[in-house]
């Protein structure tokens, strides 16, 4: 099944791709093009099971997308393909193709690490390391190597800030991150994965273990990050892609059934079993 | 406030006709409760009258003069058995030197980069045969590959009999280890560009440090209390050690050979090395988890 990407009016109004993808994938500008990923006929297996059939569609830049359906339709599966992450697990294979930013993510001259650097990724259980909060935000940063104390205190008060979390932390930045909060550690994944300015941030349900109040501050965060990055988000939570997202994809039994601006899924869907689903008649 | 609406009598038997059955599954929860904090506290008995027949024996001799001194001729008494000490840490020191680094990268290759392999399964296979093998078998082959070879005993060819000892305790508990290591920290330090090493070094070494250490304190433990292997490979000496390559005095075999002398003073002097060497292995022990638990926080 083959999605059709959703019409692009916005096309002129986004930004060229920002510099710093080129500087480290070292592709020709493409001006005036607005989608960041595109993924053409994507297959994806687990051993000999298929958990993606022909996957088809655009992630526009500088926009939140998300990926809705019921448990096991794939939608974490094709997220997490994104940065490569799947390749941790043995036995995986693909056809098909992702392109980010006109390269093919596989291409030979595409590093894992320089994709990862770029395709930053939330989980959705907060995993700070066992060390200070400090440490964990500049984790990136000091397996790049770098060591200038400005840079790194530089991007700790910048990422922290970013992630809506520099207040409640400022006063004890070289304390267990294990310490605080279940809301503030999901914050401060989040801070550790803009730290090193990636392209696009891959978010898998990111307030799954959350109160409400802890889930409302991270929906405001990513209404403010997009401004600087492209977001996909993968969430159980209609609301939560309603209230939150541009453009979503409804995913059921490994296809993507549509995909569309949110504000189409969720009052004019398509496609039948779309609206089933947004309107929970089953999932 | 009084209030006129009671509840029946029989609130709490009416609700089920099984409900007279609700004492005796109490009854039996208890009952097997006791039955396990009894059986913990029988298991208690034999480490604690060790403990207390080493304490009480040991005690008397106990005087910083046996750390300074040589150990008594057969009959005489006085002396001490500072050799021994000396010669035990150096040969424990000295396996551990050789066993762990290799036991440890062995269990990151076998946990981290190939965990399903061949060569990781023939690796894992051999480090367990290897626990259950004999200690004095050990020393056999210690005695084969370095005494023979060198032409004499000492406190090398110890060593060499200790670290194949210890070498497969401390693979296993390592690995044990590095698999409790949360999939989780694993995944972020992957997605933030990290390479495998890296997050070997910076995530998962760390986090499983204080499991590794309690595992080659383990192993330690169980080497300085080795006998068997070092008679055949370190003999021993009624002298200060002056060289690696020389028969060495140790604790356990000084205790082996004291104890089963028919002099009063050897047998208490045995007793004494017992206390000595139980504290050596708490001593290293204490610190070892000390310094692990304030750096891991």
């Amino acid at each position: 099944m083959i999605a059709t990407p959703p019409p692009m009016t916005e096309k002129t109004q986004s930004a060229p791709a920002a510099p710093q993808a080129e500087d480290i994938l070292d592709v020709p500008q493409l001006p005036g093009r607005p989608d960041i990923i595109t993924v053409r006929d994507f297959n994806f297996f687990y051993g000999k099971k298929q958990a993606l059939e022909d996957i088809t569609l655009d992630i526009p830049e500088r926009q939140v997308t998300a990926f809705i359906g019921p448990s096991g339709c794939g939608k974490t599966t094709l997220l997490r393909n994104f940065n490569r992450m799947n390749e941790l697990i043995d036995g995986v294979s693909h056809t098909g193709d992702i392109k980010l930013a006109g390269r093919s993510i596989w291409d030979p001259s595409v590093e894992v690490i320089a994709l990862r650097r770029l395709v930053g990724m939330v989980f959705q259980k907060s995993n700070p390391f066992a060390k200070s909060i400090y440490e964990n935000v500049v984790y990136s940063l000091r397996i790049a190597g770098t060591r200038q104390r400005a840079v790194l205190d530089e991007t700790v008060e910048r990422s922290l800030r970013g992630a809506a979390l520099w207040d409640e932390v400022k006063d004890r930045l070289h304390e267990s991150a294990l310490g605080l909060s279940g809301g503030q550690m999901q914050r401060l994944c989040i801070a550790r994965a803009i730290a090193n300015r990636p392209k696009v941030l891959l978010m898998d349900e990111p307030c799954s273990a959350l109160d409400p109040i802890a889930t409302m501050r991270i929906e405001e965060l990513i209404n403010d990050l997009k401004k600087e990055f492209t977001i996909v988000i993968v969430t159980h939570n209609m609301q939560q892609a309603t209230r939150c997202s541009d453009f979503c994809g409804f995913f059921y039994l490994g296809n993507l059934v549509e995909f569309d601006r949110t504000k189409q899924i969720f009052t004019k869907p398509r496609e039948k079993r779309t609206e089933d689903y947004v309107t929970g008649r089953f999932g | 406030m009084d209030n006129p609406i009671t509840h029946s009598p029989d609130f709490f038997e009416d609700n089920s006709p099984e409900s007279t059955k609700m004492l005796g599954r109490s009854l039996f929860d208890r009952a097997l409760t006791a039955l396990c904090v009894g059986l913990s506290f029988l298991a208690l008995v034999p480490l604690a009258s060790i403990l207390y027949l080493v304490v009480k024996n040991g005690l008397p001799l106990l005087d910083w003069s046996v750390f300074t001194q040589l150990p008594p001729a057969a009959g005489m008494n006085g002396g001490g058995f500072g050799n021994a000490v000396i010669g035990t840490l150096t040969m424990v020191g000295l396996a551990l030197l050789m066993a762990a680094p290799p036991a440890v990268l062995a269990a990151v290759y076998i946990c981290e980069y190939d965990p399903k392999g061949k060569l990781s399964n023939a690796v894992r296979f051999a480090a367990k045969l290897l626990t259950g093998v004999p200690s004095i078998i050990c020393g056999v082959f210690a005695f084969a590959a370095v005494v023979l070879a060198t032409g004499k005993f000492s406190a090398f060819a110890g060593a060499v009999a200790l670290a194949v000892l210890m070498l497969p305790t401390i693979l296993l508990t390592s690995e044990q280890a590095l698999l409790g290591v949360q999939r989780a920290y694993r995944e972020a330090s992957y997605g933030l560009g990290a390479t495998r090493f890296q997050t070997i070094s910076r995530v998962v070494l760390p986090d499983a440090a204080p499991a590794i250490m309690t595992g080659i304190m383990l192993a330690v433990a169980r080497a300085a209390g080795e006998t068997a292997p070092l008679v055949f490979t370190a003999l021993f000496s009624q002298f200060w050690m002056s060289s690696l390559m020389e028969p060495t005095a140790s604790l356990s075999v000084l205790i082996y050979n004291f104890s089963t002398m028919p002099f009063e003073h050897q047998v208490k002097m045995a007793w004494t090395a017992s206390l000595v060497l139980v504290l050596l292995v708490t001593a290293t022990n204490v610190t070892a988890q000390l310094v692990f638990s304030k750096r891991h926080a």
